[in-house]
């Protein structure tokens, strides 16, 4: 056992202290800032009012995804407020001096696809986004957070952060995770269990074998929806997985920074003894592909399952909540969830729009087509995602099936552009948040896994893939 | 940043757990560049509900908002707190916040003042049923008071209430730190391996 052992977490936190000054929160260095149109203007305007510069514009990547209709020849936005936020991003990019991945460019993504993917994004390294789902870049042991556009000035200008250090949480999920149970159903299981606040204040490291096991794509899944648990951030120690999928990346050491870079992330793990504020462990073998009912992540069903009846909940509090929840999302309390017939199918997101996903997807797509009451659509993380998609016949799949095969976007995640629920439309959406109106004002949100996505977009109600009729395996290839 | 010292005014009771950032300002106002202007959309989709707490007149000028556990979850949009305080609110009160909303709070002047949920129900009950209901919050003292007996300390990090009491510029005070800023970052950008970019890394 280390003398003094540390948790990844601390490992990461120590070395990117500045100052700690006395009853103050420590001054934390910031290796890597992730810029969107949506929550960095103001933050620009406010160097300009205080004539302050980017300190660290090689430390700082723009891109624009929230706001980007997800159709072909998107040069020119209709929506005259969303194509001026984009416009704003470009000239505060060009005048402060940072590097960004336009809609034209061939690296164009969610920021939180395209950080990973290019190797931007390392294990130990401190990243900030003015974005709460930040939090994915944990998957490859970075200390990864959300923050506001105040914070985004700060970054900006002084490449720290002041912060109080949070607390750990490891979540050890153990055993082999039961077929058609994927890495969603693991986060959803686990805000199920602990609820849309009970990591709050925690930085939680994931582990047990179940976690070890995946790859990262889904291990990006399970950190990306840390925050859905309150969590400030969520992490995976580093690992062969980590280092064979970073290995020739863009901006990825090569030669003998490679090797050097990999034995120092190796020293990453969390020691042996190493103490943390709480810890959960969860049996895999527990874990079902789940469903959301409700208006928040955490109120979860198995697909086996029943809406609950509110009734059952465990405070007042609860019931008024769940009450309101199934009003809104017009369900009743004892309906079966495979029952549950929906309009629309959304496959993307910085949770579910990577080329493992869509493989997933496709495996269940292949050789079925979209039920007619159903309209879907896969929305690729990234240029390179779509571009490795389309290189493995992915979108002919899609496209036979019936779905839409779209652009690089945020898209119907959170409904900032075209892609949007009509009011009343029911939704199985393979992305993080089902808050009311969240995809559209009066749209009701189920979060599920791509594979659930897809067999419900064929079905026209949710269904249990594991018992899924699998056309033309030869797609997993 | 305006000074948050004591403050005396009605009360807006919202009682409801996980208010998530997406209620408090839609995603459809986030397409403007502007810091301000957010104050007419706040909770935009809750207030086409006539029976809503923010359209009912005895809550008019409230500046303190009392909510159910959790306010605040989800989205990092700065633009909650932008639209809570333009609307007028200085002073949010609840049994737990998000972390996130809870720093942008901080940073726009909010004061968010965390109480045990016992306490927030009777506060809610209270605003609910009162006619003209007045808290008095002081965060020199660090007190929650009303007229009807109701008085208790809150506890909050010392540096946010120095900040608040303040008006206190955040970029501003860390660059009181320059030196060590220069000194750590002389040495941190040697390690490459925690650098975004292949340039940094090929002197290995």
């Amino acid at each position: 056992m280390a003398e003094n052992p540390k948790t990844l977490f601390e490992k990461v936190w120590e070395s990117h202290l500045v100052a700690e000054p006395a009853n103050e929160p420590a001054l934390l260095y910031i290796d890597l800032h992730l810029i969107h149109e949506v929550t960095s203007p103001q933050a620009f305007d406010g160097l300009r009012l205080t004539g302050r510069k980017v300190r660290r514009p090689d430390r700082s990547v723009a891109t624009v995804d929230h706001n980007v209709p997800t159709t072909p020849n998107r040069q020119i936005i209709e929506d005259p407020i969303a194509a001026k936020q984009i416009d704003t991003l470009r000239k505060n990019c060009a005048e402060f001096g940072i590097t960004l991945y336009d809609v034209q460019s061939p690296q164009q993504g969610i920021v939180h696809v395209i950080g990973p993917e290019l190797g931007l994004t390392k294990p130990g390294q401190t990243i900030v986004c003015g974005d709460s789902h930040t939090s994915t870049h944990g998957a490859l042991g970075a200390l990864a957070f959300g923050i506001g556009t105040s914070e985004v000035e700060h970054v900006m200008a002084t490449q720290c952060l002041p912060q109080s250090k949070p607390k750990t949480f490891r979540i050890s999920v153990e055993g082999e995770l039961p077929d058609g149970v994927t890495a969603k159903d693991v986060v959803l299981g686990i805000i199920g269990r602990i609820g849309t606040d009970g990591a709050t204040g925690h930085v939680i490291e994931y582990a047990g074998s179940a976690i070890r096991s995946l790859s990262m794509e889904g291990r990006m899944t399970i950190c990306n929806m840390s925050i859905e648990a309150g969590a400030r951030a969520g992490m995976i120690a580093p690992d062969e997985t980590t280092f064979a999928w970073l290995k020739g990346r863009p901006f990825a050491p090569q030669g003998a920074a490679w090797d050097k870079a990999v034995s120092e992330w190796r020293k990453l793990s969390t020691d042996p003894g190493a103490r943390f504020d709480r810890e959960l462990v969860i049996p895999a073998i527990e874990l079902e592909p789940f469903v959301t009912w409700g208006t928040n992540p955490g109120l979860v069903a198995s697909i086996t399952g029943q809406v609950p009846d509110p009734a059952t909940a465990q405070s007042d509090a609860d019931r008024r909540s769940w009450t309101r929840a199934l009003e809104y999302m017009d369900l009743k309390p004892g309906t079966p969830i495979d029952q549950i017939a929906i309009d629309r199918v959304f496959i993307g997101s910085c949770t579910n729009s990577r080329i493992e996903d869509l493989r997933a997807a496709a495996k269940v797509v292949a050789g079925h087509h979209v039920h007619p009451n159903v309209r879907a659509m896969v929305v690729p993380g990234s240029q390179l995602v779509k571009a490795q998609a389309e290189k493995e016949g992915l979108d002919a799949i899609f496209r036979d099936a019936g779905f839409e095969w779209r652009e690089p976007g945020c898209s119907m995640c959170l409904g900032m552009n075209p892609d949007i629920l009509q009011p009343g439309e029911r939704c199985a959406s393979t992305s993080n948040r089902n808050f009311e109106g969240r995809q559209g004002r009066g749209g009701r949100t189920h979060l599920v896994s791509p594979m659930m996505a897809a067999a419900a977009a064929v079905k026209g109600h949710f269904t249990d893939v594991r018992t899924w009729e699998f056309k033309k395996a030869e797609v997993m290839a | 940043m305006e000074k948050f010292r004591t403050l005396v005014s009605n009360v807006l009771p919202l009682d409801r757990v996980n208010v998530d950032t997406d209620q408090i300002i839609p995603k459809q106002f986030l397409k403007r560049i502007e810091r301000t202007g957010y104050g007419d959309f706040l909770f935009f989709d809750w207030r086409q509900d006539a029976g809503f707490e923010l359209n009912n007149p005895r809550y008019k000028g409230a500046q303190i908002l009392v909510a159910a556990r959790n306010f605040g979850c989800g989205s990092s949009r700065e633009h909650a707190a932008w639209a809570l305080s333009d609307y007028g609110f200085r002073c949010v009160i609840a049994p737990t916040f998000a972390d996130i909303f809870h720093s942008n709070a901080g940073k726009n002047g909010i004061l968010l003042i965390t109480l045990p949920e016992e306490q927030v129900q009777t506060l809610l009950d209270r605003a609910a049923k009162s006619d003209n209901y007045k808290l008095t919050v002081s965060l020199e003292e660090n007190t929650v008071r009303d007229d009807q007996g109701f008085s208790t300390s809150f506890s909050i990090d010392p540096f946010r209430r120095y900040c608040l009491l303040e008006g206190l510029d955040d970029i501003g005070l860390t660059l009181r730190h320059a030196d060590a800023l220069d000194q750590f970052e002389k040495k941190h950008d040697a390690e490459f391996w925690v650098a975004p970019h292949a340039e940094e890394t090929t002197h290995a």
